[in-house]
Formats: C-alpha cells, structure tokens, sequence
C-alpha cells in the first residue's frame, strides 16, 4: 500500500478544483493540499500542476490574483470561482456515478450473469 | 460566462504577453524556492535541496509552453511567429523558394485551368431550372447510334406519351438579311412552341411562342437573342410587334431572351421562329414531315424518371395506333434513347475533357513530389536547427506546425502565381479548343474555380509539408546533435529515393499516353479521305427569296453559278454537291435493293445530288462502270444512279453490280434505280469512321431542288487564295445569295481531327514538363547523395577505386531508381491507356513501339540527370574529403 498510485488521466483538474474549493492556495500550496488529503498516495508530476492551473482558469472555473505567502514572500493565489463551484459538483457527481457503475461491474459473480 | 472569461483571459494574454511571462517565471520560481525550502527544513542540504526541487518539478521550459498553449496564447501568437518565422526563412534562400513556387504555380495553375474547362462542361448543371429534369430524345441509328426523329413521330409522342411536361422539336435555320453592302445571314432555330418552356427560361420582352403560332402556314413571328437585339435594333424595347425583313418575308418580332439565356442546343443560335410543320397527310410518307432531322426534348413531369419515361416511349414506340400510321424507316422497333441534355451535349467530349483532367492531376503529383523531395532535402540540411528546438523544449507538434506552416506559405506563394498562370491557360485553352466543345463561353476563372485553387493549394500545402515534418520531428536530438549521423541521413535519401520512383512512374505514365495520342493522329491523317484534298476550296451557296422556291430556277441559277466559277483564271474544275465529305453534315436515306429476298431489308446510305464532273473535280477514283454525263437529265425513265465500293462488295458479292437495280429515297412503289457505276469509298463523316456507304444522284433527277449547295473548286495554285475571286463568281450570277462555311478542304480535314488534337496538345505539355520535373528530381537526389556521401567516395577513391568506377556507382544508382519506376509505370500507362482507349485510332493501347520509345526517352533523360552529380563525384578529392569532417 505503500506504493503511490499514478494518476488517472484527466482527474487533475477536479482535484485542483476540490483543494482550492477549501480555500484560495497559491500553486505550490495545491500540491501540498492534494497530496496531504490523499495521504501521499497520489504521485503528481509537480511541473503538469501550472498548465493544468492555467487552463482551469482559462475555462473561468479559477481565478488568480497576487497576494502573500505564510514566509511573507509574493505568491499566485488561485480561488474557485462560482462557475468553477458548479463545475465541481457536476464533475464529483458524475465522477461518483461511474465510480460506482465500475465498481458494481467488477463486483459482479458469476451467477448474478 | 465562460466564453466571455476565456476571451478575456485570451485578450490579456495576447496583449500583455511580456507580463504574462515574468509572472509565470515568477510563480514557477516560487514553487521551486518554497519546496526547496521545504526540503531544507526537513534536514536536507540547501544545495542538494535546490537541485532536487528543479529535478521534481520537471522541464521549466515544457512547462511554460504548455501553459502558454493552456491559456490559447499559442494559437495566433504562434502561427504569426511560425509565419515571420517562415518568410524569412524563403527570403534567406531565394533560389530554393523560386523553385519550389515555380513548380507549385505551374502544377496548381494547370490544374485550376483545366478544372475551369471542366467544371461547366461536366460537373456544373445546365443554366436552366431544374436542368435535370430536361431529356433529349432520339431514335435508334446503325450501331445504336442516336438518330434524329420526324415530325409525325413527335406528334404521336406528344399526345400519347404522359412522362414529359412538355416536348418540343428544333431544326436549324439560317435566314438572310439583306442589306445594302451583303446578305448577312443568322444562325437561328425553327422550334414548335414548346421549345422554351422545355428549357424553362421564357423570353423576358414580349411573350414566348403559343400553339397558335406553331400551326401550318401560321403568322411568320420571330423571337430575338439578347445579343441581336442589342447589336441590329439598339436595345430598343419598342422592338416588341415591329415587322423585320428575313428571307423575303416579313416577320412580325413577339420577344426577347434575357442575356443569361445560355441555348446549349445551338450555342450560335440568335433568333427563333416556330417549326409550322404540316399536321396533316401523314399517310404520306415522302413528306418532309417523315425526315428524320428534328432534335427532340422534352421536361419529364415532376417525379418521372428517365427510366421511366423511356418504358413509356418503348410501350408507345410497341403499339403502334391507326391515328398515327408510320412508314418503315419510323417503326421504332427497339423504342427510342432517352438522355439528359447535359449527357447529350457532353456526350462527345466527355472522354478527352477526363483524359485531360487526369494528365494534369498527374502532372501536379508530379509537381507536389519534386517539392515534397526539396523540403526533405532541406529538412537535412536544416537537422541541426531542428535538433537544438527539441532539445530547448519544442515539443514534436509544435515542431510539425512551424513546418506545415513554411510549407503551407510556400503553397499559397505558389497558389497565387498559378492563379495567373491558370489566367494564362485558360485564354489558351479557349484559342485551342475544338469547335465541338459545348459552354465555350462559361469557361473562366470564376468563384467555383478560384474556391478550387484555393482547395488544392491547401491541400497541396498541407500534404508536402506533411514527410518532412514528420520526418524532421523524428530526429531524436542526440543523435542529430553529433553531426555527422550516417542513420538519419538515410532514412531521408530511403524516402528521397521512394519519391523519385513515383515521378518516374508517373512521368511515363503521361508520356505513354501523349505517345499514343500523337501515333493516333499520325495514322488517322495517314487514311485516305477518299479523294484528293489537295488545292480543293469549298463554300456552301444557299439560295433564299421566293423565285428559288421554283425548282427549274434554283436548278438554273446553279448551273449559271457554276459556269461562272469554271471560268475563274486559276479554276482547273468545279462542281456542286448536296453533301459536302468532312463537312460535319449527314444526309441519310434508305436503299432498298431489288435481288434482297426481303422487302424490309433497308440500310442507310448517303445521299449525294451532284453536278456531272463532281467525281472529277474531287478526284473520286472510277471503279467500274461509267460516271454522270450530261445525258443523266431529269425525265428519263430510269435514274441512273453511283454506289460505294464497299457497299457494292457488300451486297453483289461475286456479281456485277452494273445493270442492278435498287430503290433510293422515295415512296415504296417508286420506280427502280439502275445503278451504271462505281465509285470510291469515301469518308463522309471523319476519318476515324470507316461508314462510307454512298449513293450518287444527279442533282438534276433528284427528288427535289437542292436549294443549299456545296461547291467543290479544285485551283491551281494556292487554294484559300482563290476564295474572293469565287465567291464574286457566284455574286455576278445573283448578288444577294448567301456564300458561307468557305474553307479549304485541309482546314475541314484538320478540324475532323481537332479533338484528338487538342487532347493531343495538353498532353504533350504536361508530359513535357512531366518529364522536366521528374529529371529534376533524379537529379536533386543524386547531387544530394554525392554532397552525402563525399567522404565516402573520398574513401574509395584513396583506396584506389577508378574514376570510372565512381562514375558507375552514381549512375548506377540513378539508373536503378529509373528502372524501379519505369517498372511501376509500365503498369500504370497500361491502366491509363485503357482510360484514353475512346481517343486512340489504329493504335493498340499497348503499343509496343510506344513504349519502347518513351522508355528509352526516360533512360537518356535519367542519364542526363545522373550526369552532372556523377561529374562531381569523379571530381572528388580525397584529402579534402578526407579532412571535411
């Protein structure tokens, strides 16, 4: 269980969505939120998160403005937007419905065929 | 929202690039310092901590131009960079751009002027509403050929058949004006009055014909062309109910055609009258209302089908009713061909317009591979540059993109000096084409036209950029950045060499097919018209007013004609003919011969009404028997009458054909003809049709007076010369009958032939330059190969090879690429050939010495093009080969 898990193409932008939907978080502060609540299983090329960043706000789901980090340094701080909060819960809904349709097929015996 | 977002993050993008940038380096550079940071904390050394975060976090430089192309800065910023990019990479090497436009402008602008040729002929519908719908309809000649039909005929169809909307019957009609200085004569049309409406297009001054103006001895109305009307009466609409003067009767003008009228039955036509056929006696059968020499169309009602509407002809064509009796060359026993008009008017030069379409596709493969092998060339030269982007982050789609690019400006370039060279061409196709070739005047550079160079230009943009970008984004940067790597290079001379098969292939294709054609025509002007065509000056004199309407006049005033034209200084003989050979003209009747065993067994043949001394004027040869003399008059009790050679095989084998009898053009129960001679086989329509059955009649024995005569001139001295002083001849006689269609008998010769001929000119252009392109090509791979491989002849050379030996190595391998595609090409004109198989004459599409000719043609040119690279390689010298590297 130790081993971390790669992630699943195309789940990145929910999860960004979900850590900044817990409050705004500059770039580096994403990564850390993400992999603290998935218990560091979750392997994230660090450089994929910025172009993934911009092109959730580019699509207005985000949005960024300058502001201070923790040591007191100038840092990119991104927020969920509202159309970014309505993105979230269709994307977890659906993502949940699948989830459970997948799960329920492989689950599956023999003599419920 | 979200759009209105996205553009906006676009707009800042685009607009506030240079601040975009530094707070991406700013917010990246943070990243890294806060994990480094964060490294440190938890124990690590600060140095090791830096190194790690840079590490982690992945290639900055990837990262940027992913974000970049994240926010869709990209997309404009990038194509306008790649354009700058692209044009002045043309610039810094003008000779490579020149020829690579060169050969893109020659290849699109052949290409968009034949397309502009073909697309109104073949591919646009007819200018007229619902043109789909509008049917000709004909009965069936010899050999299923389409015959014309017979006035009685298109009045049965007409009230029995329910399929058509509307049918109308034509004929041409030339009427004569006359004016003070010379008859003007017109091309017009006699039409029944359903004629427009077939069409669709009803005149737009005045009404168009109603039945009752298409009734026997009915009003004499006229209907004008937009351009006559302009020209002869100014344009005036009180035009509508004056009285104009044509052929001695006055006609009273009820109309107009709108200037878009486009009348593609007759293209020259510029005034219609109604047809005023007789209704009545159709018992009689040698009315001309029994002829079969009316065209028919008609407008399939809403829903019919052709299919249809020719099951109904055939079940009319198979009942005949007692309304509508018919005589025996009017039976229609295999029912009658029903064609579209577009098929009808397309029909004949459909086969060289597709020939030609495809020589010129070819021609521009040809052109897109010789450019596609010049980028390849460049792209090795250019490896170093490409190596150095990937490795500074230039992903291989943004690689591809900046090569498309360049490749896609050089097409445009390319795609805008062929659109004046398809200018060029297509005034030169519209000076060369052949009378017969329909739409003549919708030929132009116009919006489908100019949307199809547009097209082809992209795509050829698209497809010769599309191997070397591919293959220049596959370098893997460490190999490429070492310089001298033996492996890419040979991947691109694989490919290079690949191409140059194609060319080859392709360039013998084109050149087996113009061979063919050139040898089609050198045989078909090689047969023997049958007469002599030599100093042989023709005109047709037509007789117009009502004293000509009486036969002993007409008779005389040709005869005085005659006499006159004999006595021009320069004349050596002259005579009058119903029927002129390679005139483009068929008069066609039936020949029942007396020892057939059945009565029905009719068979076509040419009628000639001829003067005495028309066989000796033409230099018809005598085979047996006698030719006419002036005893042959009118009144004898028998008419004497000439066949053909092969008609007289035909019927009288082993007997003689002198002293037989048959009947020629008239009632049933006419007296027989005695045939007194035989004459010469001789071609009638062109030389490519061998049909050449004939009979000869005194013009004077005929059934009626001819009032439209050809006259034959054979001179002395230059033929076209002597035109005048015989036309004046003719004027001394009656000053006011028109003499027209005056040419030499070489000139109708040439034009019998002028389609093949022009399919014959277009394809030895495009094999010409085919051939160009293709020896251009061997010739770039092979100099790039010994550029290649110059240490390695260097080599050789020091290890004591030959000169000789070099020379052979180089041309080995040009010749080697020639003979690859030489074979792939055999196949491919083999194929072709069949294609053009309707254009070829006496010739086998797999002509041997055809081929054998080009394929010697292409080896002496691959040897010329192996020629100078071998030069180079022999010249090689192997110290400095040696240190080059």
């Amino acid at each position: 269980m130790d081993k971390q898990l790669e992630l699943l193409q195309g789940t990145l932008d929910m999860l960004i969505l979900k850590a900044v939907s817990l409050g705004p978080l500059h770039g580096y502060g994403v990564l850390l939120r993400i992999q603290q609540i998935s218990k560091d299983r979750l392997e994230i090329q660090q450089g994929s998160l910025y172009p993934a960043l911009y092109r959730l706000e580019h699509q207005g789901w985000i949005a960024s403005e300058w502001g201070e980090s923790e040591n007191k340094r100038k840092a990119k701080y991104y927020r969920l937007t509202a159309a970014g909060k309505r993105r979230l819960q269709t994307e977890s809904e659906k993502w949940n419905r699948m989830a459970d349709l997948i799960a329920g097929i492989l689950d599956t015996k023999r003599e419920e065929v | 929202m979200t759009i209105w977002s996205r553009l906006r993050s676009w707009l800042r993008a685009l607009l506030r690039r240079s601040q975009m940038e530094s707070e991406m380096d700013a917010e990246l550079r943070f990243h890294m310092e806060a994990y480094a940071e964060d490294l440190v904390r938890s124990g690590m050394a600060r140095e090791e901590a830096t190194r790690r975060a840079r590490l982690e976090f992945g290639g900055v430089e990837r990262v940027k131009e992913e974000g970049r192309e994240a926010r869709g800065v990209n997309l404009v910023e990038s194509l306008l960079r790649d354009l700058r990019y692209g044009a002045s990479n043309m610039l810094r090497t003008p000779g490579f751009t020149a020829i690579t436009v060169l050969t893109l402008a020659l290849g699109i602008g052949a290409t968009t002027a034949i397309f502009s040729a073909v697309n109104p002929i073949l591919f646009e519908s007819l200018p007229y509403p619902r043109p789909e719908r509008i049917m000709v309809i004909s009965e069936f000649g010899a050999d299923s050929s389409r015959t014309r039909v017979a006035f009685h005929t298109y009045r049965e169809l007409a009230a029995r058949s329910r399929s058509f909307e509307n049918l109308a019957v034509t004929k041409i009609w030339q009427p004569t004006l006359v004016t003070p200085r010379e008859p003007e004569r017109f091309d017009g049309q006699f039409v029944s009055a359903g004629y427009f409406r077939v069409l669709g297009v009803p005149p737009f001054l005045g009404r168009d014909f109603e039945p009752s103006d298409d009734r026997f001895h009915g009003p004499h109305v006229v209907i004008l062309s937009d351009a006559l009307w302009r020209r002869r009466f100014g344009g005036d609409a009180a035009i509508i109910g004056r009285k104009i003067t044509l052929d001695d009767n006055s006609y009273t003008v009820i109309g107009v055609m709108p200037n878009t009228f486009e009348n593609v039955l007759v293209p020259s036509a510029e005034l219609w009258t109604p047809l005023q056929y007789d209704p009545g006696h159709i018992a009689d059968s040698q009315t001309r209302e029994w002829g079969n020499h009316l065209r028919m169309a008609g407008r399939l009602q809403p829903g019919a089908s052709i299919d249809q509407a020719s099951r109904e002809l055939k079940a009319i064509a198979g009942d005949p009713v007692p309304e509508f009796p018919r005589p025996p060359w009017a039976s229609h026993e295999q029912g009658f061909i029903v064609n579209s008009l577009q098929d009808d008017v397309t029909r004949s030069v459909k086969p060289a317009l597709l020939a030609v379409l495809g020589a010129v596709l070819l021609v521009l493969v040809i052109a897109c591979v010789n450019v596609t092998n010049l980028l390849l060339a460049r792209g090795v030269r250019r490896r170093a540059e490409f190596a150095l982007r990937t490795a500074l982050g230039a992903g291989r789609t943004r690689l591809i993109r900046q090569l498309l690019t360049e490749s896609l400006l050089l097409a445009a370039t390319g795609g805008v000096a062929g659109m004046a060279v398809a200018q060029l061409g297509v005034r030169a196709l519209v000076a060369l084409s052949p009378a017969e070739l329909p739409r003549v005047n919708s030929i132009g550079v116009d919006g489908p036209v100019f949307a199809f160079g547009l097209g082809i230009t992209t795509l050829i943009g698209l497809v010769v950029g599309l191997i070397p970008a591919l293959r220049a984004s596959r370098n893997e940067p460490q190999i490429a950045l070492q310089e001298s790597s033996q492996r890419t290079v040979g991947g691109h001379r694989r490919t290079r060499s690949a191409l140059v098969v194609v060319e080859v292939a392709l360039a013998l294709v084109l050149l087996v097919s113009s061979g063919l054609l050139l040898r089609s025509l050198q045989l078909l002007f090689a047969v023997a018209p049958g007469f002599d065509a030599s100093r042989l000056l023709t005109m047709q004199v037509q007789t117009y007013g009502r004293r000509y309407d009486d036969d002993a006049t007409c008779n005389r005033f040709f005869a005085q004609a005659l006499e006159a034209v004999r006595n021009v200084p320069g004349v050596s003989a002259a005579a009058f003919t119903s029927q002129l050979p390679l005139s483009g003209d068929a008069d066609v009747y039936g020949v029942q011969f007396e020892n057939a065993s059945d009565p029905n067994d009719v068979e076509p043949a040419f009628r000639y009404g001829v003067a005495p001394g028309y066989f000796e004027t033409m230099g018809i040869p005598l085979r047996r028997g006698r030719l006419f003399n002036a005893q042959d008059a009118a009144g004898l009790p028998m008419r004497p009458v000439l066949i053909n050679e092969s008609l007289a095989k035909r019927r009288y084998p082993g007997q003689d054909p002198i002293g037989q009898r048959i009947r020629f053009g008239g009632p049933p129960n006419r007296p027989w003809d005695i045939i007194v001679g035989v004459v010469g086989d001789v071609k009638q329509t062109s030389l490519a049709v061998s049909q050449s059955d004939a009979v000869y009649v005194t013009t004077a024995q005929w059934l009626w007076a001819d009032g439209t005569q050809w006259l034959v001139v054979r001179t002395r001295g230059d033929a076209a010369a002597l035109a005048p002083a015989v036309r004046q001849a003719i004027w001394s006689v009656d000053k006011d009958q028109p003499v027209v269609r005056v040419a030499t008998m070489g000139a109708l010769l040439a034009a019998s032939a002028a389609q093949r001929h022009f399919a014959l000119i277009l394809f030895e252009t495009f094999a010409l330059v085919a051939l160009m392109l293709a020896g251009a090509g061997i010739y770039g791979v092979l100099s790039g190969s010994v550029a290649e491989r110059t240490r390695e002849i260097g080599v050789r050379l020091a290890l004591g090879a030959t000169n000789q030996s070099i020379l052979a190595l180089v041309i080995r391998q040009g010749m080697t690429l020639t003979g690859i595609g030489v074979a792939f090409g055999l196949a491919g004109a083999a194929a072709a050939s069949q294609a053009i198989a309707a254009m070829l004459f006496g010739v086998s599409p797999l002509d041997p010495v055809t081929y054998l000719g080009v394929i010697v043609l292409l080896a002496a040119m691959s040897v010329i093009a192996c020629g100078v690279p071998a030069l180079r390689a022999m010249r090689v010298d192997p110290i400095v080969a040696l240190r080059y590297e």
